[in-house]
Parts: structure tokens; sequence; C-alpha cells
């Protein structure tokens, strides 16, 4: 019996069967294509699946691909201004919220905020369209100002929900006592609330900043002709013969992703307690 | 703030005036008031016999929008539940390593995240690739431009949006309470599902919400791997605002996505009052 008894593991109260087998399963499904992406990025054959030896051959005939230039150079531009727009904008939603006593239709200001994650993107993107499709005709103005309101729009949610917990997290004391020491609101403000705000902000800006480089849906219904950004062009490439170009670029987004995503946790464990 | 408030509910209302309007020759609209498109979305008029019909095409679409996104839904559920469990049961030190893992594909492209999909999935890529070099089939099978395309791609997309409430909820499970169960001679299975699940069950709920919401209004998935012939009712809005013409009918198929949307968080207001209200 006690023979019996010390064979067995020690009885684990957390163990499901088959539950660990499933997770790491799921995490290698949730890898395995991404990195076959990569990997075949540095294919030399034209062959996307047939390895024909190593290469940096897509990346160097990516990068003098003048449509891929001037689409990545337009999602910077694009992604950077729309990044400081809401962020801006966030931290005024945000100290607007938590920074003033409870006043009715602060859950409709909320659920307005949030808005862009409830509602699905194509949703708002029609909506979007619609609405610059009036001001086209009366303007006849064609530029990138749409695309960067329209981007700047749906990255406020993605800006806001950062800034606000590292608001909440702020003591509220350290505002009375700068004000107790007759410091001006704006000083206080500039002060003590800003710098304590700093690593919410910087963390809502770089996710804004992510999403904008990330969008696709949106900017393809309301870009004006030529207005290609990197997303959309590659969408545009899959209807054709796919060139191992497109697994270039990919994997050079997705590296610039991972690299924004991991500063941001790495802001978000040193700040965040 | 009132500004705020325009930008955000502005544009849906001109949606919504958009769908009862005359659709201009060359797209955009003409300013006269009409149902025609909200008829269109459900009817077919025969352009030679002015006969009626149900519009087949539209009812097709719409309904594997629907069921598509039910089973992305289950699916996402069956891999996500035992994978947020894992994570929830890891000793504190390597729970937030995986936790970050999980995240990443979340905040990588869209886009890029499908694409990979299709290089795994279309015939030459990797599954048939490997199925034929070692002999289990002859001919590679069709995985591209089918449904079943488009569920996996959406599977894989949107994993992510199940695992993380589920993990939120599980994280803080009671195990004292799985203890008591074992004392008194609960199997594993019994234990799963009636401690484990019935605790986690806000978390399921959640997650299946933010799981079903973006499959149905999912654009770039099907596009990519469903081609031109399986479309969802996001393809179908695209295509009448831009080749179609009929801004009228795609605002009215949007209002339809919306209002499909709001059910289903109706549904989720509605069941989460339920249980908190259970759970007193």
């Amino acid at each position: 019996m006690t023979a019996f008894k010390n064979k067995r593991t020690p009885f684990s109260l957390k163990k499901q069967p088959g539950f660990g087998f499933i997770a790491i399963l799921c995490f290698v499904m949730l890898y395995a294509p991404i990195i076959t992406l990569i990997v075949f990025s540095f294919n030399a054959g034209k062959q996307i699946s047939l390895w024909e030896g190593f290469s940096l051959q897509w990346y160097v005939s990516a990068w003098h691909n003048q449509a891929v230039q001037d689409a990545a150079l337009r999602s910077l531009v694009l992604a950077v201004q729309a990044s400081i727009y809401s962020t801006i904008l966030a931290t005024m939603a945000a100290l607007g919220t938590t920074r003033t006593r409870p006043f009715p239709g602060l859950t409709t200001i909320y659920m307005m905020i949030n808005q862009p994650l409830m509602v699905p993107e194509i949703v708002t993107a029609v909506a979007l369209l619609s609405l610059f499709a009036m001001i086209k005709m009366a303007t006849g103005y064609q530029g990138l100002i749409y695309l960067i309101l329209a981007h700047t729009a749906f990255c406020i949610p993605f800006a806001y929900l950062p800034i606000r917990a590292r608001l909440e997290g702020v003591d509220l004391m350290l505002e009375t006592a700068a004000a107790d020491l007759y410091a001006p609101p704006w000083k206080a403000f500039c002060r003590v609330t800003l710098p304590l705000l700093w690593p919410g902000i910087i963390a809502g800006a770089m996710l804004a900043f992510v999403i904008s480089l990330d969008d696709v849906v949106i900017t393809e219904f309301i870009k004006s002709s030529g207005q290609e950004t990197l997303p959309t062009y590659m969408l545009g490439q899959l209807r054709r013969v796919i060139s191992p170009e497109i697994n270039a670029i990919s994997s050079v987004l997705v590296s610039l992703s991972i690299l924004v995503v991991s500063l941001f946790f790495f802001i978000d464990k040193k700040f965040g307690k | 703030m009132l500004v705020l408030a325009f930008a955000a509910s502005g544009p849906l209302l001109i949606v919504l005036a958009y769908s009862f309007l005359r659709a201009g020759e060359y797209g955009g609209v003409v300013w006269t008031f009409s149902t025609d498109a909200w008829f269109n979305v459900v009817f077919h008029r025969d352009i030679f016999d002015e006969t009626v019909t149900l519009a087949g095409a539209h009812m097709i679409i719409l309904w594997r929008s629907v069921k598509l996104s039910f089973f992305t839904m289950l699916t996402t559920l069956v891999i996500g539940f035992p994978t947020a469990y894992f994570i929830s049961t890891r000793p504190r030190k390597t729970r937030s390593l995986w936790l970050f893992l999980m995240t990443v594909p979340f905040w990588t492209n869209l886009l890029i995240r499908t694409f990979a999909i299709l290089e795994v999935i279309r015939n030459e890529g990797l599954i048939n690739t490997a199925l034929l070099l070692f002999g289990i089939i002859n001919e590679p099978i069709q995985m591209l431009y089918t449904d079943f395309a488009i569920m996996v791609g959406m599977t894989y997309v949107f994993l992510p949006l199940m695992v993380l409430p589920l993990y939120a909820s599980m994280e803080r499970l009671d195990f004292n309470l799985v203890e008591a169960a074992y004392d008194l001679y609960a199997t594993r299975y019994q234990v799963l599902r009636r401690v484990i699940i019935p605790m986690a069950k806000p978390g399921i709920i959640a997650g299946s919400i933010l799981v079903f919401i973006p499959s149905l209004g999912a654009f770039v998935t099907p596009r990519v791997l469903g081609g031109g012939k399986k479309m969802m009712l996001g393809n179908l809005i695209e295509l009448q605002f831009g080749a179609g013409r009929n801004w009228p009918l795609g605002a009215a198929l949007s209002i339809t996505l919306l209002a499909l949307v709001m059910i289903a968080l109706l549904i989720y207001v509605r069941t989460t009052q339920h249980h908190s209200e259970n759970s007193r």
C-alpha cells in the first residue's frame, strides 16, 4: 500500500489532465506561423515554402522598392502624429474623468471614449468614410489630414487606459500638498502631476503608435488614392502572386511591434507598482 | 467634451441617415428619402420583371458570418480555457512571462498574422508540403478559400482576446475550494465542471463576447483567407462602398451589423447581471 503511494507523484491540486499539453500546443500554434514567416523571409529562392539557402536579397529588394519606401514613410508619419495627438487628448480625458468629482454623464463619457473598442472596426470605418466624403465634397481638400484625424480617434482609448491606470495610482495627497504650499494649479500640474504621470503617458503613446501602425481596415476605407500605408500596400499585394518581399516587410514590422510592446511591459513593470 | 461626443456619435448618425437615402450613380448618395436600401438588405428585385425574392446571397453571407463567429468563439474557448488555466497555475515568477508571450501576438499586425496563416495552409504551404513529403496525401488539400480557412484564421487571430479575460478571472481562483472538493472525494473532472468552470464563468462570458464581436465584423481575415468567394458581412459592406457603389445599402448593412453586436452586448450585460445576482 505504501509502496503504491510512494510511486505516485505528490497529489497536485491544480493539475487537470491534458491542460498543460493543450496550453503548450496553443503557444506553439501561436508562434509557429510567425516564426515560419520570419524564417522564410531569409530564403534565397522565390518559393515561399521551399528552403534554398540563406540570403538577405528580399530585404534589399524591399528596401529599394519605391512603393514600399513611400508607404513605410507615410505609415511612420501617420503613426507618430496620431500617437502624439491621441495621447494629448487621452491625457486630458483621463484628467477630466478622474480628477473631478463624479458628475452625471460620466458613464456616457466612458462609453464614448471606449466606443472604438466596442463598435466593429468596419462600422467605424464606414462612418468615418461617410463623414469625410461630405467634407471632401464641400472643401475639395484631399490631404493626409483625414487619415491623421481617423487614426487619432481610434488610438484614444488605447492611450487612455494606461494613462488612467497610472493616474489612479498617483496619490492625490501630493497634489493637495503642492496646493497647500501655494503652488498655482498649473504649476502643481507641471511640477507634480505630470512627472508622476510620465510612465503612463509614454506607455499610452507607445500603444497608440503600435495600433496606428497596424491598422488596415479604417485606413483602407478612408485613404484617398495614392495614400497607401504599409499595411494597405501589403493587403493589395496579397491579391497578386505573393513575393517574399512581403515576408521581409512583415518580419520588420513584427520585430518593431515586439520591440515596442516589450518596452511597454518594461516601463509598466518598473513604474507600475 | 461636446467635441468628443460629436466625434463619437456623429459619424454613426450619418451612416444611419445614409441608409435611408438613394444611391448616387457614381457612388455617394442622393438626398431623397427612401427605404430601398433596407428593402435590398433582405429582398432582391429582379431587374427585368420586377419580381421580388429573398436576397439569397445576403442571407448566406449573414448566416456565414454568424455561424463562423460562433464556431470561432467555441474553438477559442476550447483551446483558450486550458491555456488560461495553465498560465494561472504557473508559479508567480514565470506567470508574467507566459502572459507576455500571449500578449505579443495580440499587438503584432493583424494582417501579418493572417498572412502567416495563409503561408501555413495554402496549397504549397507548410501543412500540405509536409503531408506530401511524408506520403500521407497525394494531392494538396484545398484549405485556402474555404469557410474552414476563415475560421482557422479568426481563431488564430482572436485567441488572445479569449485567453486574457479568462486568465483575469482564473487568477483570483480560490484553490481552497478546489481542495475542499477533493477532500469530498470529487474526481478531477467533477472539480473542473462543478468548481473551476463556475468560478471562471465571468471570464468565459467576457472572452466569448470579445471574440464574437470582432469576428462578426471581421474584414481582413475573410478577405485574405476566403478570397473573393467566401465573403463575410464586413466584406459585403466594403463591396457596397467600393465597387458596388451602393452606399445606402452598405450603410444599411453596417447598421445591421451594429444591431447584431448590440444584441450580443445586451446578452452579455444580462448574463453578467444574472450571474452577480446568483452569486450573492
